[in-house]
């Protein structure tokens, strides 16, 4: 009987080892073989809802009619900044089986990827598509590394905005269309608002959107060229003119919310909408969000944030040619979709953002991407650290954690120090 | 000679894919973390990579971030050990003492092991927002509605390092009670009624009963439940990342330190946390082992 159970067994364990080996195998044969034949090309984003996947279909559906050869495959993972998608895309490049395509934030975030010699330089089909006159010079400036460029950006986002209330601002007789002149007069307006009733009159939420009102206080506090050459190492972030800003940045926190570390910049444009508070700082991702929640253009105002009018803090979504992708054709047709005039119509339409084209014709878009195209060309050009045109995942990862311990226990000294060793990082 | 193949042959063959598999991903796969973490592959560029000796390790252990994430588990790991065991063991107490419709309560205690670590993140972090007054919500505003207003307070937010992790603890601890709840039960009646007759009969109090005579006989449980929920609080990650997100300096511990340095492809320095980690493992694991194998040997 132990014998016979043994054998049995025995028989199991080898058939399961069998039965696992083969299950791999087969696995690897069906996903190589689909995909040399069907001609997918997949597309790695983290654009899946809202505003966002709205854009992603708009863009698909200009796909569909530029490129009937190919069939388009969303390989989208959701997570706030692609924090989630970027892990899966690390894994997948280290494994050197990359999408077709995936979206990067064009700057100093791309250049990890370029650096790791993981993107193929995209100049000649600039060229070829007549991307390099359609661009604005001051963002293919931006774009250029070494004299070449690595991605076809899909738009542009403004970071240095502030949405505010107009009927909360009215109840403290605080005029709501224009901004405060500086980040001093804006302290003074909030103090104007806590005598008025309001609790917490700056509304901010987690991780990076207290890294934008960071940003914005050291944008107006230094100066555009400043402010750029700080991320570069070239201003030194140990400076007396930094402490001042970061003290400001410690003043404006204490007017915010105590749960800010708690929630996450929808629920925090919701305090603004239900008059809880005056002011949030974020990007113009929110004129989108506005318009799915039905908020009316009346309910509420924006502006460049205080002391940085003229500055149009840029960051942009752009999608880049793996090196040894699968179909590398069928990426150049969606890159050239999404570099063209239509696509670029179909998708910054839905997405709240503006085009990173300067043939756009200003009259298809709603009222804030007006006011902001018009900026887009008149404005000095800044990148945000937050979402990847200044930083590089390694510095925004050591930044983000140094101003969530800023929040909890407020020490300029140490923040500063942080900072400072932050940009030294790679 | 062939008739002893006959005799461990089949055995051999029985343990032959487990020996494979443990080997190549377990094992195998230590001993090339470890190897990683002895690199300098500190980003995704494909050059060659050369050896740097401890050179990870004495920076990691230089690093604030590090230090505070360790303090954070350290913390956490208390908080939740004994939070789990002081619920668990009552629970149990109350159930083994008789009560009527058992079997509804056991599952009501039970349930939350059902439910997912992420699952339960996303709501606790929810229920742990830290408004108070008239703002409050989640359970500060079920203390505001139930006029306990001196309960309320800023959860993982504010506060010293005990608070914090303590909030973080919480969650975790209304998860796995319910599964120590059931190790105690388990292990109370498996102790023969004659036992607790022969001490009734000889004029123990009921006191002394549990104290002299059913504790002492769960002391093997009460060392499982340890290492059990021991190990799951170094592994702690999803429930922290779903209730704070990543990047929370206030409430990261290794695990999510590691996540975050992955994502920064910084290869050698992730893999040497993961190593850290295994370290503090084993170091709760291994008399565990070496104490149920005595124990085996001796029987």
């Amino acid at each position: 009987m132990r014998g016979g159970w043994s054998k049995t067994f025995a028989v199991i364990g080898a058939v399961g080892l069998l039965a696992v080996s083969a299950c791999g195998n087969s696995n690897d044969n069906s996903t190589g073989g689909d995909a040399s034949a069907n001609k997918d090309v997949t597309v790695f984003t983290w654009w899946a809802d809202g505003g966002e996947k709205a854009g992603l279909d708009g863009l698909v559906s200009a796909f569909a009619t530029d490129c009937k050869d190919y069939k388009f495959v969303n390989s989208a993972v959701a997570g706030g900044a692609g924090s989630n998608a970027k892990q899966v895309l690390a894994n997948d490049l280290a494994a050197k089986k990359p999408p077709a395509t995936f979206q990067a934030h064009a700057g100093a975030e791309l250049g990890d990827y370029i650096k790791n010699g993981q993107v193929d330089d995209v100049s000649d089909l600039y060229k070829e598509w007549g991307l390099d006159k359609a661009f604005p010079q001051s963002l293919l400036d931006n774009l250029t590394v070494d004299g070449k460029i690595y991605s076809v950006p899909a738009n542009v986002h403004r970071a240095n905005m502030v949405w505010a209330n107009p009927a909360v601002l009215k109840k403290a007789n605080i005029d709501a269309t224009k901004a405060p002149a500086s980040v001093d007069a804006w302290i003074a307006d909030m103090e104007k608002l806590k005598a008025a009733g309001v609790k917490a009159p700056l509304a901010t939420s987690k991780g990076f959107a207290q890294e934008m009102v960071l940003e914005v206080v050291l944008l107006a506090e230094l100066g555009p060229d400043k402010f750029t050459g700080l991320w570069k190492g070239e201003t030194d972030a140990g400076g007396a003119d930094v402490t001042a800003a970061l003290t400001k940045y410690q003043k404006l926190l204490s007017y915010s919310n105590v749960d800010r570390d708690a929630i996450d910049w929808p629920d925090a444009l919701g305090y603004v909408n239900k008059a809880q508070a005056a002011y949030t700082v974020m990007g113009d991702w929110v004129a989108a969000q506005q318009l799915s929640d039905k908020v009316p253009d009346s309910a509420y105002t924006y502006w460049p944030a205080p002391g940085t009018a003229g500055n149009f803090q840029f960051l942009s979504d752009s999608f880049t040619l793996p090196t040894g992708g699968q179909d590398p054709d069928g990426a150049k047709c969606w890159l050239k979709t999404v570099g063209s005039a239509e696509g670029q119509k179909a998708f910054n339409t839905k997405k709240g953002s503006i085009p990173a084209r300067s043939d756009a014709v200003a009259t298809d878009y709603p009222k804030y991407q007006q006011s902001a195209m018009a900026d887009w060309t008149a404005n000095k050009i800044v990148p945000s650290c937050a979402h990847g045109a200044a930083c590089s995942l390694g510095q925004n990862d050591s930044i983000l954690s140094a101003i969530s311990q800023f929040s909890g226990k407020q020490d300029v000294a140490t923040l500063q120090k942080a900072l400072a060793t932050a940009i030294k990082s790679s | 000679m062939h008739g002893r193949i006959r005799t461990w042959g089949p055995g051999a063959l029985v343990l032959l894919p487990t020996v494979l598999l443990l080997g190549y991903f377990v094992y195998g796969l230590i001993g090339s973390t470890f190897n990683t973490s002895l690199t300098n592959k500190h980003n995704a560029r494909p050059v060659p990579t050369k050896h740097v000796g401890f050179e990870n390790y004495v920076n990691l252990f230089g690093e604030d971030r590090f230090l505070n994430s360790l303090k954070n588990l350290g913390v956490l790991t208390v908080a939740f050990i004994v939070g789990t065991l002081i619920f668990g063991v009552l629970w149990a107490l109350l159930l083994e003492k008789g009560v009527t419709g058992e079997g509804i309560f056991r599952s009501i205690f039970l349930f939350p092991m059902a439910v997912s670590m992420i699952a339960s993140g996303v709501v606790w972090g929810w229920l742990l927002n830290p408004s108070q007054g008239d703002d409050a919500r989640g359970l500060n505003r079920l203390f505001d509605l139930l006029h306990l207003n001196f309960l309320e307070n800023p959860w993982w937010t504010a506060g010293s390092r005990w608070t914090t992790m303590a909030s973080i603890a919480l969650p975790a601890v209304w998860q796995l009670s319910g599964y120590i709840m059931a190790l105690f039960l388990a292990g109370f009646r498996g102790i023969p009624g004659e036992l607790r007759e022969a001490a009734r009969v000889d004029g123990a109090s009921e006191f002394k009963l549990y104290r002299y005579v059913l504790f002492p006989q769960l002391s093997p449980i009460a060392l499982s439940a340890l290492i059990i929920l021991g190990h799951m609080s170094l592994k702690l990650f999803d429930l922290i990342y779903a209730i704070t997100g990543p990047n929370q300096f206030r409430t990261e511990v290794p695990s999510v330190y590691m996540w975050n340095t992955l994502l920064r492809s910084d290869m050698a320095k992730a893999a040497g946390i993961a190593i850290v980690l295994l370290a503090v493992v084993a170091v709760l694991v291994i008399p565990y082992v070496a104490y149920t194998v005595r124990q085996e040997t001796e029987e």
